[in-house]
């Protein structure tokens, strides 16, 4: 198994009636309710905690992108992954990822990857998300018909860039460039792992399955409600012929660990409450783009979980229905480790993006969720696939000696060095 | 009004690259329609009111109804060039060309790509224009329940006319709604999103047309100051904005419509 700890970093100061006042915590959400001095804090705070699950064992660190989001602010992953290079050493970073189809020209991200890759000494997993109608349409603008054509375009240009050797020109429909030439290449040749991002488009079980990368499934409603769509892809593995290694697949989940049950929803259900109830108050108009989705998609009633203002119920229910529904897994190590380990044997997945930060929560809750879930959880989940142990073709494959940076300056001359 | 008989048929367009339904009806003066965004409504009382006057052609864009090719047409010229195809599929030579919201933008896009083949052109409130003092509201992020709203003075009118045969609550019909919608708003964003101008304004000076510009004085989508902003651009022109009509000014006030496009049609 492996574990990537994960924090959308959402903003935690959202007014207590927030859902009365504004209609979505996305796309056209005021930034006066942003404040850029608590912000610094925040920032900090976050990439600590991300620095800190290194320190405990997580397999890897990630990050993401979004725009004019109130519960993701990180709209350049890219920037937040840089810090993480240059101060952790061992975990992987997790980029999932870039927006492909919103770079412009796109071998901006072939670059900016491969430096990444080359700066943390090749731990980089590579994600590749269509984006979301609200980050890829609303607040990005692109066409909503045209956005996975351009999202296929920018991915033959990158992976074409890490490959080829000598510059190429790129005809393209979107981009073109008569000299396509990435300086500088991944260490993990021909690329790093890719993780690709899905919400229900039968499309992308495909793509990822055709080129070998690792599907994610990053949802906010729990391990119960995804067995149709995890299910939907093993099927399509199958039937495509490929083997069914778990770390083709991963999937996000919302974790609470305590001491006790008891004590999981004293510490943690306010904070629950924060996200399900102001972090992810979408309005359904920017849900679903017209055109965003494939017709072929839509026939199969695959819809994403924004869709049709589903995320709108989850607020009501209590936090009893939230542990019961699987939407959040929270308790006691034992009861934490009895629902991982049905959540990973049911969707099979080798994958596991932790959410054990979740909306306001302060930073000695996540940082005792954490600890608790390092080691006392994930050492009882470690060997779940004993036969795909050796698989490799999904994870990094870092240089075995890479040179350690320094300790910086103002740290030598605070400890009188 | 007396219903009348409407004629659908396909028509194929550029060897195959499209096939397009065509709405017929009426006699006299040849008249194409090009419909907006929400595409013809059941039995669209606009376009009964035009077949009253005129031999009516309405085709559908692909993406809506049963016109198929919305792959082929990427881009704004892919789809003036398109309407060029059908006109002249259709036998047509410089019909009258009339075109509402959507399809006000792409007849002012063909009379100014090929100016001398529109002699009349009507445009009802149509786009193609951004001022940045009356921002375009966002239709793309509308529910359906918004809609009569923004698009009716008479609200209550637009709401039965919207919701006429709509049940939402049916999952079947809401699949079958999505997938409609998901088809004609994906073909209308390919010309209208996120922002709908596509730099008509660099090329409106070329029309030649004697054309009639048409607003409701209570469209809240496309506010009437664009009839101003059109009226200044094209040469031959002239502004009528009626009272009590909002953006679908076809519906509230069709009668008029229609009398201000035969005066139009038939001055010298």
């Amino acid at each position: 198994m492996k574990f990537t700890w994960f924090n959308l970093m959402p903003w935690p100061h959202l007014p207590v009636d927030f859902r009365e006042r504004h209609r979505s915590v996305w796309v056209d959400i005021p930034s006066s309710l942003y404040d850029p001095k608590k912000g610094h804090e925040v920032y900090n705070t976050y990439l600590d905690q991300l620095e800190y699950a290194e320190s405990l064992g997580f397999d890897g660190i990630g990050v993401n992108e979004h725009h004019a989001n109130a519960y993701g602010l990180m709209p350049s992953p890219n920037i937040m992954a840089a810090t993480l290079a240059r101060r952790t050493s061992k975990a992987a970073l997790v980029v999932l990822g870039n927006s492909i189809a919103l770079y412009n020209p796109p071998i901006r991200v072939a670059e900016e990857f491969a430096m990444l890759d080359v700066i943390s000494g090749g731990r980089l997993v590579a994600g590749f998300p269509v984006g979301t109608s609200m980050d890829t349409n609303y607040a990005y603008g692109q066409v909503p018909a045209l956005t996975r054509e351009k999202y296929t375009e920018a991915h033959e240009l990158i992976m074409r860039a890490w490959k080829e050797d000598e510059p190429f020109a790129f005809n393209g429909q979107f981009t073109q460039l008569r000299y396509a030439n990435c300086w500088p290449k991944p260490i993990q040749a021909p690329r790093p792992p890719v993780m690709i991002p899905g919400g229900g488009s039968i499309e992308t079980y495909d793509f990822c399955i055709e080129n070998e990368y690792s599907y994610s499934y990053l949802s906010f409603t729990g391990y119960k409600r995804a067995q149709l769509l995890m299910d939907g892809f093993w099927n399509r593995v199958e039937e495509m012929g490929a083997d069914k290694s778990p770390y083709r697949a991963g999937f996000a989940q919302t974790i609470c660990v305590a001491e006790t049950d008891e004590e999981a929803k004293e510490l943690y259900a306010e904070h629950v409450n924060y996200f399900f109830n102001r972090c992810l108050h979408v309005y359904p108009g920017y849900a679903d783009a017209p055109g965003y989705r494939t017709v072929k998609t839509i026939k199969k009633g695959a819809l994403s979980q924004f869709t049709r203002s589903s995320l709108g119920t989850l607020g009501k229910l209590t936090w009893e229905e939230l542990v019961a529904d699987g939407h959040i897994i929270a308790g006691s190590p034992e009861t934490v480790i009895r629902q991982m380990q049905e959540l990973i044997t049911g969707l099979k997945v080798g994958n596991i993006f932790c959410l054990l930060h979740i909306g306001n929560m302060p930073n000695e809750k996540t940082r005792l969720s954490t600890r608790l879930f390092a080691e006392e959880v994930m050492p009882k989940l470690r060997n779940m696939w004993p036969e795909w142990a050796d698989d490799g073709r999904f994870w990094i494959h870092p240089l075995e000696t890479p040179v350690q940076t320094s300790t910086p300056l103002a740290a030598m001359a605070e400890a009188g060095q | 009004m007396t219903t009348l008989t409407i004629h659908n048929r396909m028509l194929e367009i550029g060897n195959g690259r499209a096939a397009v339904e065509v709405w017929e009806a009426g006699e006299g003066t040849p008249l194409v329609f090009l419909h907006g965004a929400g595409g013809l409504m059941p039995n669209d009382l606009f376009f009964q009111a035009l077949a009253a006057k005129f031999h009516v052609y309405a085709p559908l864009l692909p993406g809506y109804g049963g016109s198929e090719g919305e792959d082929e047409l990427r881009d704004m010229l892919d789809a003036t060039l398109h309407t060029g195809d059908v006109i002249d599929a259709l036998g047509l030579v410089r019909p009258a060309l009339v075109g509402h919201s959507m399809g006000g933008m792409l007849a002012a896009e063909l009379a100014s790509v090929a100016p001398n083949d529109v002699e009349r052109l009507a445009l009802i409130a149509p786009a193609g224009l951004w001022l940045d003092a009356y921002p375009i509201e966002d239709l793309f992020a509308k529910l359906p329940f918004e809609l009569p709203e923004l698009l009716f003075h008479d609200v209550a009118l637009g709401e039965r006319l919207m919701t006429a045969g709509l049940d939402l609550e049916d999952p079947e019909f809401l699949a079958e709604f999505l997938i409609t919608s998901a088809r004609r708003l994906g073909m209308a964003g390919k010309l209208l999103f996120p922002i709908p101008d596509r730099g008509l304004r660099r090329r409106l000076h070329r029309i030649k047309a004697k054309t009639l510009i048409l607003w409701g004085e209570s469209d809240r989508l496309i506010k009437p100051v664009y009839g101003e902003a059109f009226a200044a651009a094209i040469a031959d022109s002239s502004l009528l904005t009626l009272p009590e009509a909002g953006h679908l000014v076809t519906h509230e006030k069709p009668a008029q419509v229609v009398d201000a496009i035969a005066t139009l049609i038939d001055a010298g």
